[in-house]
């Protein structure tokens, strides 16, 4: 199987980002497209079964600075399920450390052919500074609390695959929304597709603030519970803050985990998500994640399935011209 | 480009506009100056030296050379991100004949010993002047008194630890005590470190957005209103210098109207940069004072038009390309701004009619000389032939790699701004001419 005949390239000229740096760019019918793509390739690989070669002869690099398992396997697996291949660096600590900037290290990598650059930074901005700086295309997958455009694609489209529509939707992100990057990618995802985000968590984690972008902040779990449709349980993002902004897990999870006993209070087809990997405990309960309402596995596996979409996209247009 | 620079001390400048905020002068005139000093106006052809240099001044506006506070060097230390002779050849290009420098160098001028080695090195340079800021603390560590005293006797105009703020109240208030007994001023950057440390962008919904760690208005508001509160008990000089929320600019309007004797600042970039210019994420956007929402810069210019705000300064903080070129929550703050600020304050700040020529040139030389108690900032008869000639409407692209400062670190790069310097003369002696 080629691929190329049901992927004709008038998709791609529909497509007119270089880079994907966020969600916050890109418009309603944009994320559609990729939601829609995403799901055709699913089918084509019959996930994972057959490999198209759409991408054969390019070389996706993942340049991680920070740790990160399942988003940078689903990367590769991605690059690879389109005949893509792939190559891995990974940085701990500052760039400063090892005397060379982090632009200078992209730089070097790019020099040995790769077409696109995968990137997750712990700085806001940094995949930006990236695109400035390289030839290729950049992939945010992740930087600092700022954005996770593929999984705020990947989270959409689990929604859809249960709903079929996010219009009208109630959808929770309950946590640790400031340090957040998944809460930040979510959010414009789903006003744009016409849902009704809600933050929700403790005051030092949800700045009132959002309001003014028109999401509703609530700091009540139980008082929003009964009218989600979906909850996306975020985890809380100890690394990133300097000082705790709550008193104690234990506190935090009589507010905020979600408990058998708290689904008991939920509409009966909500759908629990969490954008792993998650403290089991704090966010939610063994019982809660394994349970029914979760989807926790399907965004995994639409983790592949919109990544392939996305390189495709950015890279497609190179490799059939 | 500089032309051949002239080294006669004696000039007429004919044909031009002429401010002087000491005197409250603006009118067209011809300036007469010799031997470095002022002569004045209203000269008659047959006094004249037969000497003089003549230069037309048509369509120029000319005043007392800036006067810049807390100006960021980088030598001795961190000749990476500026020397005192690229510092000061910058200072000449941006129209500034006085340089207040910060002592934040390495190690920070806190003896007798690092004043006059800076002292004697601008000396040598022979190109604006250079008047050492002495260390409030030792090592500028914020935890004990330097040893002012010696400072003041090796020369000091006046004591801070900016661009670091004194955290520590206790020391901030035995500071303004000490100063005052030797009638010098302390000059600080108010900022609450607790509430601040670790940010990177003025807290609001363009750091919502973007994720950065935040530096909230109040982090500044506290720091000023507690200065104010001390300097009420202490007495002394307190010059704050780096106004840029609405909150510090209440605090501040308050404490004058309370008769508190203070006065108040701010860089230039905060008069008109908005924190939405970090959804570049460009690290040259990363400042201290952060760039700030509209609220705050609306308020700020409010200060600036009824004097609340009375100096302006440039911010100059140098950064060497190297650091600039980080991700943005380790590259360090500062942009240069030497040369632009005229070509700022001009289109954001006159152009606009928040201040006018009068206001300029007290805000950015006079009162900012006499805070320091140095001889400049004026055109009186007699006084240093300190002069600088600007082109009030012409047109100009910054070219950052172009201009004299050794980093070239500005968001300004490559955006128009309207006023430039034409000619700077120091002493009479024209030190720079485009």
């Amino acid at each position: 199987m080629t691929g190329q005949t049901d992927f004709p390239a008038s998709i791609l000229s529909t497509w007119k980002h270089r880079h994907l740096l966020g969600l916050e760019e890109l418009s309603a019918e944009e994320i559609t497209l990729v939601l829609d793509l995403a799901e055709k390739l699913q089918a084509a690989t019959e996930s994972g079964r057959v490999k198209l070669d759409l991408l054969k002869g390019k070389t996706v690099a993942n340049l991680f600075f920070e740790n990160s398992t399942r988003t940078r396997n689903s990367f590769s697996l991605a690059a690879k399920r389109l005949g893509a291949d792939t190559v891995e660096f990974s940085s701990s600590g500052s760039s400063v450390s090892k005397g060379e900037t982090f632009i200078d290290t992209a730089k070097t990598i790019e020099a040995m052919g790769v077409d696109a650059v995968v990137v997750r930074h712990g700085t806001p901005g940094t995949p930006h500074l990236l695109a400035r700086h390289l030839n290729g295309a950049v992939l945010n997958a992740g930087d600092g609390p700022h954005e996770h455009p593929t999984q705020g694609l990947l989270d959409l489209l689990t929604i859809r695959q249960q709903r079929g529509s996010l219009k009208g939707l109630t959808v929770a992100l309950v946590g640790d929304i400031a340090y957040s990057r998944t809460a930040r990618s979510n959010i414009w995802g789903l006003l744009k597709l016409g849902a009704k985000p809600i933050v929700c968590g403790p005051a030092t984690l949800v700045s009132k603030t959002w309001e003014k972008f028109g999401v509703e902040v609530a700091y009540s779990l139980d008082e929003i519970l009964p009218r989600c449709d979906v909850l996306n349980l975020l985890r809380i993002q100890f690394e990133r803050q300097a000082t705790r902004p709550f008193p104690s897990v234990h506190e935090y999870g009589l507010l905020y985990a979600m408990t058998n006993e708290r689904m008991k209070h939920t509409k009966p087809d909500m759908l629990i998500m969490a954008p792993g990997p998650i403290n089991r405990g704090v966010e939610l309960t063994a019982e809660v994640a394994d349970g029914p309402h979760s989807v926790i596995l399907h965004q995994v596996t639409n983790g592949i399935a919109v990544r392939m979409a996305v390189l495709w996209l950015l890279l497609g247009r190179r490799a059939t011209t | 480009m500089t032309e051949k620079i002239h080294e006669s001390n004696s000039w007429l400048i004919e044909n031009a506009r002429w401010i002087d905020p000491g005197s409250n002068f603006d009118q067209l005139a011809r300036l007469l100056f010799v031997d470095g000093k002022i002569v004045g106006f209203d000269v008659l052809d047959g006094d004249l030296p037969p000497d003089v240099q003549r230069l037309d001044g048509r369509g120029l506006i000319g005043g007392p050379g800036l006067v810049d506070l807390g100006t960021v060097f980088g030598e001795p230390g961190r000749e990476e991100d500026e020397t005192l002779t690229t510092g000061l050849m910058s200072a000449l290009a941006g129209g500034f004949t006085s340089i207040a420098m910060s002592s934040n160098t390495l190690p920070p001028i806190d003896s007798p010993a690092l004043v006059q080695f800076v002292q004697q090195k601008a000396a040598r340079a022979n190109l604006a002047k250079l008047y050492p800021l002495g260390c409030v603390s030792k090592e500028r560590l914020g935890e004990e008194l330097a040893e002012i005293g010696s400072l003041v006797e090796a020369g000091v105009v006046a004591l801070s630890d900016a661009p670091r703020a004194i955290d520590n109240t206790a020391l901030m208030r035995r500071a303004l005590e000490y100063c005052s007994m030797f009638n010098r001023p302390l000059l600080d950057h108010p900022e609450v470190l607790a509430l601040s440390r670790g940010g990177v962008m003025h807290e609001d919904m363009t750091q919502l957005v973007l994720g950065l760690p935040p530096i909230p208005a109040e982090a500044e508001d506290l720091a000023t209103a507690r200065d104010l509160r001390l300097v009420e008990t202490t007495g002394g000089r307190l010059h704050l210098m780096s106004i840029s929320t609405s909150g510090s600019v209440e605090i501040c309007r308050h404490a004058k109207s309370r008769g508190v004797a203070f006065t108040a600042g701010m860089y230039v970039s905060n008069t008109h940069m908005l924190d939405e210019q970090l959804r570049s994420f460009d690290p040259n956007c990363k400042i201290n004072p952060p760039m700030r929402s509209k609220p705050h810069i609306e308020a700020c210019l409010k200060g600036l038009a009824d004097g609340t705000i009375s100096i302006l300064s440039s911010g100059h903080r140098p950064c060497s390309l190297e650091k600039k070129m980080q991700e943005l929550d380790i590259a360090p703050f500062g942009m240069v701004a030497l040369e632009t600020a005229v070509g700022q304050v001009v289109t954001h700040l006159v152009r606009k009619g928040v201040i006018d020529w009068l206001g300029f040139f007290a805000k950015l030389s006079t009162n900012p000389a006499e805070l320091l108690g140095i001889e400049a900032g004026t055109l009186r008869a007699g006084a240093p032939a300190d002069v600088v000639l600007i082109r009030p409407d012409l047109s100009w692209i910054v070219d950052a790699p172009a201009m004299k400062t050794k980093a070239y670190n500005t968001p300004l790069h490559a955006t128009e701004l309207i006023g430039q310097v034409a000619a700077t003369f120091v002493d009479g002696v024209l030190k720079h001419r485009v």
